[in-house]
Order: structure tokens, then sequence, then C-alpha cells
């Protein structure tokens, strides 16, 4: 509720704020971008960036993967600012989450046109018959309203439920590990590191929670 | 020699003079990797080293059998040896290409044993002196729905099959690959049982589309690829081309297969390529055929990968979505 509030009111005087919004967020942001941008220059065939003999597949991994790795490394925000005590990085988890609805997205995109041809007949088909799909289709539908949602003008408006709201992020990253789990054809190890994370990070919430409702 | 020489007319119309020896091809391979290995050749570090290497394969003698070869033209050679599934060498496509250096393909020895008159342990060059090498234009079509065309060298199956003399009881053919976690780093994990097995049926076994491989593009069978030799079954997924063979088994029962060991429920004994029956976690009606690009479409996947012409008539009768 805290973190909420203080990032509708950012006090304009602190030069922490002032800082964060001029050089770490505009830094942050290229951060996020660079995977997305390997991408592109290996369309184009930049040396070493190429995708590879199967760069439809490449790309719709790779995109994938970081829709997961983006989802897991919003979810430690807040328990990082517990642990090392710096509220400032709340300020950055928004952005933090709309790349992981662009990554998540973009993953999406690729299959639906690079990979399916806008084959609609299958890409149905798909979406209703292929359970591991029929999930990653849910957790994308799921994050529209986090996206949606995202803007200072909506928290405000949606209060407390903001809240509420937001925690189908837990949820969603989970039928993504899922998703990612259930196409694999036999090596688990990467999703199986996805889950340990997303469990951990769950349970720390749940955890924090039995404790101050007992307190 | 315990092997008996086919008929002639088994192998094709070539004359002899005209065949590098399998013994010729293994020992210039072996002068080649020795010197590889002295650090004669490829001194260039990492990847350029690997693919230096690569080019530095025995060169084969083989006439191309166009009656089984398809006219598509085939994958570029850097698709067919970078791009692989052999998880003896690790999961990721490139993994195979990037580990597989410290494989020793030669000297090479086949065990056969089983329901068959000519048992033992046989120098793999002693199993294929009898035969010509033959170029067949294959397509190979993942069960990961993704297909290439592969112009592979090899002997047909059949008839390296009959030289061992299977006995009435022979129903099936029990392949076996090489267990040498020290060389194959994949081996290491428990990701598949080890060492990989596949099986045929006997007629499959001696269909004369069945052939083992033993290079690719007119050269030795790079390591990746599963060097020195392999099997290649075009009507099916890929997984039943089982790699760096070691052992031959003539069986009565149907032998066990390593990914229908992992899920069952995914991977049949028979893995016929099929559009109309989905693997379940994925559809197996259209493939994309490497190569393409960023823009090409996927395209139908044809029953029995295109060969149903041929091989049709092994399965009459039979509920093909009960054997998949």
């Amino acid at each position: 509720m805290s973190e909420v509030a203080a990032s509708i009111r950012k006090p304009l005087g602190s030069s922490r704020t002032l800082i964060v919004r001029r050089y770490v967020k505009p830094a942050l942001f290229v951060l996020c971008s660079l995977p997305f941008i390997a991408l592109v220059l290996g369309a184009f065939n930049v040396p070493h960036f190429e995708l590879g003999t199967n760069p439809i597949e490449h790309i719709q991994d790779t995109l994938g993967q970081w829709g997961l790795r983006f989802l897991i490394i919003t979810l430690a925000v807040t328990p990082l600012r517990d642990w090392f005590n710096a509220p400032v990085l709340i300020q950055l988890r928004r952005m933090l989450g709309l790349y992981a609805f662009f990554y998540v997205l973009m993953h999406f995109l690729t299959w639906l046109i690079l990979d399916q041809g806008l084959y609609w007949q299958g890409v149905l088909a798909d979406i209703a018959k292929r359970p591991f799909i029929t999930i990653g289709f849910l957790a994308l539908l799921l994050l529209i309203p986090l996206a949606v949602t995202s803007t200072n003008g909506m928290m405000r408006r949606l209060g407390k439920r903001w809240k509420t709201l937001h925690r189908l992020v837990y949820p969603i990253t989970l039928l993504g590990v899922w998703h990612f789990w259930w196409q694999v054809k036999a090596d688990i190890r990467e999703p199986l590191i996805y889950l340990t994370l997303a469990l951990l990070l769950l349970g720390w919430r749940v955890w924090k929670k039995i404790r101050t409702a007992r307190d | 020699m315990l092997i008996k020489r086919p008929s002639p007319g088994d192998s094709a119309n070539i004359l002899p003079s005209e065949i590098t020896t399998e013994s010729a091809y293994l020992n210039r391979r072996q002068i080649v990797q020795g010197a590889i290995a002295a650090g004669l050749i490829g001194t260039a570090g990492g990847w350029s080293r690997a693919a230096e290497a690569q080019t530095e394969l025995a060169a084969l003698t083989y006439k191309r059998n166009s009656q089984y070869s398809i006219s598509d033209e085939p994958n570029k050679y850097e698709d067919v040896t970078t791009y692989n599934n052999f998880y003896e060498f690790g999961i990721d496509k490139d993994a195979p290409f990037r580990n597989s250096r410290s494989f020793k393909p030669t000297p090479w020895t086949v065990t056969v044993d089983g329901e068959a008159e000519v048992k033992g342990k046989f120098a793999l060059e002693d199993i294929l002196k009898p035969h010509a090498l033959e170029e067949r234009i294959y397509r190979l079509r993942c069960v990961e729905a993704w297909s290439m065309v592969i112009p592979w060298v090899g002997v047909p199956l059949g008839a390296v099959l009959k030289q061992f003399k299977p006995t009435s009881k022979a129903k099936y053919v029990a392949f076996k690959t090489v267990l040498r976690p020290e060389e194959m780093p994949g081996q290491r994990y428990p990701v598949l049982e080890w060492p990989y097995v596949e099986g045929l049926r006997i007629d499959e076994a001696m269909h004369p589309l069945t052939i083992l491989a033993v290079g690719v593009y007119g050269k030795a069978l790079p390591n990746q690829n599963g060097a020195p030799l392999r099997l290649i079954t075009p009507w099916k997924y890929g997984f039943k081309g089982i790699k760096s063979i070691v052992e031959i088994r003539f069986t009565e029962k149907q032998p066990p297969t390593a990914w229908n060991i992992s899920a069952p429920q995914e991977y049949g004994f028979y893995a016929n390529v099929n559009p109309n029956v989905d693997h379940p976690r994925w559809s197996q009606a259209r493939e994309r055929r490497i190569g393409g690009g960023l823009l090409a479409s996927r395209v139908p996947t044809q029953m029995f990968n295109g060969y149903e012409k041929e091989v049709a008539s092994l399965y009459k009768g039979m509920d093909l979505k009960k054997f998949y």
C-alpha cells in the first residue's frame, strides 16, 4: 500500500528520485531492450548476432525466455527492496513489468506471424487443443489488464484494488513456467530454475503475509 | 573373413575399381584426425578451428541412387552439421557441433548378436567392405516439426544385415549407440537413459529405403551427425535414426527404444511421420523447412514423409493412431 502511495506522490524535491528518473531509468530502459535489439540485429545478419539455422525458433525461444526472466525479475523487486532496504527499487518495478509484457507479447506475435504465418486454422486449433499453448495464451491475456492499469492514473483510480489485481502476476508467472516446462522434450533444467525462483518469491510473499497477520 | 559377400546385383552396378574401400577412407580420416590432434591442422581457436576440422573429413566415392533420391534442393552443409539433435553431446541444437570434437570414431567395431547365424565383433570396414556406397537424397522430418533435405552416403541396411544370416526368429533388429561419457558430455546427465537404443521391425530394416549412413555431402560423417555409422529411415521421425552404432542385435520380441522409454505416451516404437496423428503437445500437420529464412511459412507434412508409395504396405491394416 505504502509503495503504491509513494510512487503516486513523487516528491519532486528528493534528489535521489531525480537521479533515478534522469539516469537510472533511462539506463535500465536501454539495458532491458538489449535482448530485443540483439534479435533485430540478427534479423539483418549483423555479424556476431546471427540467428542460426532455425532463426524463427531462435527468436521465439529467446523472446519467451526473456518474458519469463522479466516476470521473475519484476517479482523480485519487492523482496530485494526489503532485504536491502532500498525503497528506490520500487520506482523501477513498472518498467520491468512492462518489459515482461513486451517480451511475452513479442513472443506470441513471433509465433503467430513468423512461425504460423497467420494460418488461423492452425493457430486457433493449437490454442484450443494444445494445453501448453493454451496456458501460455492465458498468461498473455492475463498480462494485458496489468499492462493497461500500469499508469499512475489507473493506480489512483483503482486504489486498493490495484494491488489485488496486480497479484495476478504470481499465477501468470507460474503459468509461464508451466508453459515452458511443458514444451521442452526432456531437459527440464532451465524451467526448473525458473520454477524454483518463482516459488521462492511467492513463498517469501506468503511468509511475510502470515507474519504480519500474526503481529 | 567371417562375412559372406552378398550376391552380385545386391548392390548397385558400380565397378569395384570406382569404390573407395571403407578402410581406405577410415585410414585417411585417422591420419587427418591425428594431424589435428598433433596440432598440425587447425591452430585457430574455437569455432573456426572446428569448422576447419570439419572440412578435413575424408571424401567418399559413391554413386547417386536416383531411384531413391528426391529432387528437392538439399540443405546447406552448415545446416546439416550445426543443427542437430544428438543429446549425447548436449541438448542444444549446436551442442553436438560444439562438443563432439574429442569424439573418436576410429577405430570402430560393431557387435552383432541375437537371432543370427553369424555373430561376433566386427571392424566397421569389414562390415562395409562388400558394399558399394550410394548417395541418397532424403527428406528428414524431426518429431519437433522441422525438416531438412540431406544427401546421405551409405549402404542399404538390408544388404548388411543379410551378411549375418538372421534366423527365422529374427522378427526385429535392435541398435545401440556407443556409451562414452568421457567423450560424450551429454551422457553425463540422465536426460535420457544411456546408451541410446532403437529398433526396427525386420521388414522395416530390410526395406530398400533404410540405409546405414557413413557419410553426408560426399564426405565421411562428422561426429555431430553420428559418426561413423548411423541409421536412416526417411519415413520415420528423425529420432529413429540412431547414431554412432556399436551393436546390432536380432531379436524375437520388440526391442525397447530410447524415447519410448523416456515418454511412452509421446513417442511410440513405430514413429512413422504422420500428419494426422499429432504429438500430444503439438501438431504434426505442418513442418518448418530449415533454411527458408524468417519469412518462409510452414509446409504441409506428407504421409510417411512423402514415402507413402514405398512404405504404406508395411503397415496395412494397422491402426496408426494406436501404433504411433
